[in-house]
């Protein structure tokens, strides 16, 4: 196998954009990557795309195709892969990526995610996210995403000591880190009343413990560590790629608050670095809920089940903590356009280790994670990036 | 809308809580497998009525919904756990205030949701509080 490294990064900006088209969101990214790179269209071997439902978004299938088509790669039939985990999309596509280049068959690879969420109503979202869970057992009886994770949060504080500020902490932490990317759907820091005043979607989640509906686009240009430099002064090396399953329903897991399938990735991750959690500088963790941000840290394994509520409201998590979580603004702030978040989060910790993410600047960080989890945990991807 | 025949295959498992059982290891499931994730290939899948009662192991209270189920939030949605042991997912028929984690609970028979205004009637397994 090859050593394998990020050499260009290209993200949109997220949030509700009404003028922009699910194809204009892909070019766009697509072309920021590319140009971070210093690659053309000619030199890339194959593309992977993490989407989770453009079917249901906007009417389209064929995705892999018609990323290729609209980035102008038509005419040299390069193979574009789509590839879907609901949530994970993005986090798969990279891994897909990752193994096509660290493989030998391909060279020059783009991993890209996207996703066009406001083209429908959001009653008719909420239901299409809905089917990242079990659509038969668990969307039929009228779960949702937010109904789901909630359960997860009342079975986690009713056996470890969580409280409902700490829970709030994550959120708002997570907006001042997005109030400093330029790219975030919010960039404005929040207090702690905002989240604990605002309108319950599922109790005891409120609607500044979820993620928002967003459409955004990211991608990233992967090379064969030892042509890497050829491209870019800053190469940031795949130190590991990990990729876990779980049962697809909430109900079915061994342990309700616990997502085995991120304790999984974790260890797989850690033991193929061949590094500690104590060795990570930052991490992008799955936030789609302010609950499962408490849980990755604890699953991923940087403390003790029933710890991370402390750790946050301590201040450890934070821009200037000793463990940074969610530094673009995590999906809570920067914005959650499905398909694309796996992807983003990778950008944000490329441009953490090239020490390029301005405002929020981790002051000399060497080794980054991102952890991306599709439905409630049944799919999850972790990567670990280093310089 | 979903085909007719989506649901209709399914009405023995969601009106009368028709479930399986592994009679290699005694495992029960509900929701149904035909396959034991437990011995596998040396399972043998019997099927298995449940009685239905059992726990609730967490609940949360939806406020708001998929379009099918808007208009009735909000409503109480729980992972109960049955005395055999599988753990399924089910509304509450109760208030809000009433819902609480281990509260004993038995199956009723209720309507799940419409299929908008022509569509099929989706009838299935809710749960009340045990007297």
């Amino acid at each position: 196998m090859r050593d394998v490294a990020v050499i260009g990064v290209g993200c949109t900006t997220f949030g509700e954009k009404w003028d922009t088209s699910f194809r204009d969101l892909f070019v766009e990214a697509g072309a920021l990557a590319l140009e971070d790179a210093g690659v053309s269209g000619e030199q890339i071997g194959a593309m992977y795309v993490g989407n989770m439902s453009a079917g249901r978004f906007i009417e389209q299938e064929h995705i892999g195709a018609l990323i290729a088509d609209y980035a102008g790669l038509a005419s040299t039939h390069i193979p574009s892969t789509r590839v879907e985990a609901a949530c994970a999309s993005g986090g798969l596509s990279f891994r897909q990526a990752f193994i096509s280049v660290a493989s030998g068959l391909e060279d020059i690879v783009v991993a890209a995610g996207v996703e066009k969420m406001t083209d429908v109503a959001s009653g008719a979202s909420v239901d299409a996210l809905a089917g990242a869970a079990d659509r038969e057992w668990e969307g039929f009886v009228g779960a949702t995403f937010p109904g789901l994770y909630a359960m997860i949060a009342h079975e986690y504080m009713s056996r470890y000591p969580l409280t409902r500020e700490q829970l709030a902490q994550v959120a708002v932490k997570n907006h001042y880190n997005g109030a400093r990317n330029p790219i975030a759907q919010f960039q404005q820091e929040i207090s702690l009343e905002t989240v604990l005043k605002s309108t319950l979607v599922a109790d005891p989640l409120r609607l500044f413990d979820c993620s928002p509906i967003t459409d955004g686009a990211a991608a990233v240009v992967l090379a064969p560590l030892e042509v890497a430099r050829k491209f870019t002064d800053t190469p940031v090396r795949v130190l590991a790629s990990a990729q876990a399953s779980d049962t697809i329903a909430l109900h079915d897991r061994r342990d309700i608050s616990t997502l085995d399938a991120t304790v999984a990735a974790g260890k797989r991750a850690f033991a193929m670095a061949g590094i500690t959690p104590k060795e990570i500088d930052l991490v992008e963790v799955h936030d789609c809920f302010t609950i499962a941000e408490i849980c990755a840290i604890e699953d991923l394994g940087f403390c003790r089940k029933g710890e991370a509520g402390r750790l946050t409201e301590e201040g450890v998590t934070a821009l200037d903590g000793d463990l940074p979580v969610n530094t673009s603004g995590g999906l809570k702030a920067c914005g959650h356009p499905v398909g694309a978040t796996g992807i983003k989060q990778v950008c944000e910790v490329v441009m953490q280790l090239r020490g390029q993410a301005g405002k929020r600047q981790v002051d000399g960080a060497r080794i980054g994670m991102t952890h991306n989890v599709g439905g409630t945990g049944a799919t999850v991807a972790v990567h670990i990036l280093g310089v | 809308m979903s085909s007719v025949a989506r649901f209709w295959r399914k009405i023995p498992q969601r009106y009368n809580l028709i479930g399986t059982r592994c009679t290699t290891c005694g495992r029960y499931f509900f929701p149904p497998r035909s396959f034991c994730p437990d011995c596998r290939r040396a399972g043998k899948i019997v099927s298995y009525k449940f009685p239905g009662t059992g726990s609730v192991v967490t609940y949360t209270i939806i406020r708001t919904a998929s379009e099918q189920f808007e208009q009735m939030t909000p409503y109480a949605l729980a992972i109960v756990k049955l005395d055999e042991g599988p753990l399924f997912t089910a509304q509450l028929v109760c208030s809000p205030e009433e819902a609480r984690i281990g509260m004993r609970v038995r199956p009723v028979f209720r309507r799940i949701s419409a299929d908008g205004e022509s569509g099929v009637i989706h009838y299935g397994t809710k749960y009340v509080p045990e007297d």
